[in-house]
């Protein structure tokens, strides 16, 4: 019984000695770095695996599942992603207008100017839910990834594209508008 | 007064070597340790992240002595010395070439063995003194560990002493040359006292020596607390093990012991079964390839190339095996490498009155 258990343990362990001195020696080369889509993606058995990150990089995907992008022009601030969204990192806020605004790239109409457009990537966890509601397809997910930062604020990225003093106009527009159907209610 | 100085200067001249082993034998490690998992190790810190040992170093100095407030005091502080010690006077009788060699004692052998064995006094010293539960399990392992494992040591330098006949570690690495003082036989059978290189090495002299090296090779693995039998301070389960609490320059004496140790045990098996400072290359007609290579300085270099390679084994089996279960530890030492071990000793006393006459 012992005897069995050690000559076993030897040939397994002189076994696992070869496979390491193997991959020892064919660490002398390094695979390629190669698009997962690839076919030849699993031919490459042999070789050193790291890919020295800042230095290279694998190839990802166009639109993968990385940081949001906002095509704030696109946007008809309907707030879906945000109620989307189970982490709740996007903010908007709204304002309404007393007519159509203009119409987006795939014709719908604006009605509402986007005040605020906040994403905060420190909260994000990726899921790309806001993307599969959005009606418009502005919001997407981009490429970037390697985004790092010593303040966590930096990571709230602002897609709206409104100053302090449009918004106070746009807001002072629609009581004014709001004002006007009230007379007009009254009389 | 000259005689003093030189009794300075070499312990100096070992140490400086040890620590310099240390440096290279830890970036090998992590690149061994790389290249075996396909990874690349350290590459950042300078060429091929070749100043990363360095940094390291420099690193551990600049830390403060922390100390924690329920340690006992004096062992804690005690400990790394004695482990570092334990190993460096293990050096002083280690021949490095022909007649190069700090003391010469006819008891070098016992002598390395004795104090070799301090290692384990200093290792409970620094689990005791630590009192922390992981660094106490982790000396109450090593203890366990080191004592039972000396005795598989023991019972292999025996078999090959019984073969040499002596102790003094000069005198065998002598006997396994061209430079013999007595006749070579190659498994007892040829006469090759002339054509020395590989065939003369002990390793060679009996079929059995072959068993007794690798069982003194596996013995001394974990005396010096290496994977596969590194469960002292094992880390999934242990932390650090004894050295849990140690930090900065005491870390690294902890350290640097560790891997002298692992040159001193490489070393000691070279000296003993593989031809110490004698050259692998043998006499063949008229090529005398054997005559070629010795001498001090070749014997120099071959004590490295053999030392150095026996680490490097050392260190593959580290990357390539798991840790031992404490009792597989046990199982392994008392019921497979002892027994073998006291077959391999019976069958050296026959064979010197057997064969060797």
């Amino acid at each position: 019984m012992i005897l069995k258990t050690t000559i076993q343990g030897f040939t397994t362990a002189v076994k696992g000695l070869l496979l390491t001195i193997r991959h020892l020696f064919a660490a002398r080369q390094k695979r390629e770095v190669v698009d997962i889509r690839q076919d030849a993606y699993f031919d490459q058995k042999e070789g050193v695996t790291t890919v020295q990150f800042p230095k290279e990089k694998m190839p990802i995907p166009e639109v993968a599942r990385y940081q949001l992008d906002v095509e704030i022009d696109d946007c008809i601030v309907c707030d879906l992603c945000a109620k989307a969204c189970p982490v709740d990192c996007i903010t908007i806020e709204a304002v309404k207008s007393p007519e159509a605004i203009g119409k987006t790239s795939d014709g719908s109409v604006k009605r509402l100017y986007a005040a605020q457009f906040d994403i905060d990537m420190a909260k994000c966890m990726y899921c790309g839910l806001c993307t599969v509601v959005c009606p418009t397809e502005c919001i997407t997910m981009t490429d970037q990834y390697d985004r790092s930062t010593t303040k966590l604020t930096d990571l709230i990225y602002g897609f709206a594209d409104m100053t302090d003093e449009e918004i106070a106009q746009r807001k002072e527009e629609w009581t004014r508008f709001q004002a006007e159907k009230e007379a007009a209610k009254k009389k | 007064m000259g005689e003093l100085i030189i009794h300075i200067i070499v312990p100096i001249v070992i140490f400086g070597f040890i620590a310099l082993f240390t440096l290279f034998a830890v970036y090998a490690e992590r690149k061994i340790a790389g290249f075996v998992q396909d990874r690349l190790g350290p590459m950042e810190t300078g060429k091929y992240g070749l100043l990363q040992t360095v940094a390291d170093i420099l690193k551990l100095i600049q830390k403060e002595f922390i100390t924690p407030s329920v340690a006992d005091k004096i062992l804690f502080a005690l400990a790394p010395i004695i482990i570092f010690i334990a190993v460096f006077i293990g050096f002083s009788v280690m021949p490095w070439g022909p007649d190069v060699l700090p003391a010469n004692t006819n008891t070098g052998l016992f002598f390395i063995m004795a104090v070799v064995a301090i290692d384990a006094i200093g290792i409970l010293m620094a689990g005791w003194g630590s009192n922390n539960k992981y660094s106490l399990l982790g000396s109450i392992r090593a203890i366990a560990q080191m004592v039972s494992y000396e005795i598989p040591v023991g019972l292999a330098l025996i078999s090959a002493v019984m073969i040499t006949q002596t102790l003094n570690l000069n005198d065998i690495a002598f006997n396994q040359g061209i430079w013999a003082n007595e006749d070579i036989y190659f498994l007892g059978i040829w006469n090759v006292t002339d054509i020395g290189g590989i065939l003369a090495w002990n390793i060679f002299q009996t079929p059995h020596l072959l068993v007794v090296y690798a069982i003194f090779f596996i013995a001394t693995l974990a005396e010096c607390n290496r994977a596969p039998f590194d469960i002292p301070e094992a880390e999934s389960e242990l932390i650090g093990g004894f050295h849990t609490e140690y930090g900065g320059i005491r870390f690294a004496f902890i350290f640097l012991a560790e891997y002298a140790m692992m040159f001193l045990v490489a070393m000691l098996g070279v000296v003993i079964f593989l031809g110490g400072w004698n050259t692998p290359l043998p006499n063949i007609g008229g090529l005398k390839l054997a005559d070629w290579t010795t001498g001090i300085y070749w014997g120099i270099f071959w004590t490295f190339v053999k030392s150095l390679t026996i680490v490097g084994i050392q260190m593959w089996i580290r990357w390539t095996l798991p840790r031992f279960r404490a009792d597989q530890l046990m199982n392994l030492c008392w019921k497979i490498m002892i027994p073998i071990a006291f077959v391999c000793m019976a069958i050296s006393g026959l064979w010197r009155i057997l064969v060797m006459v």
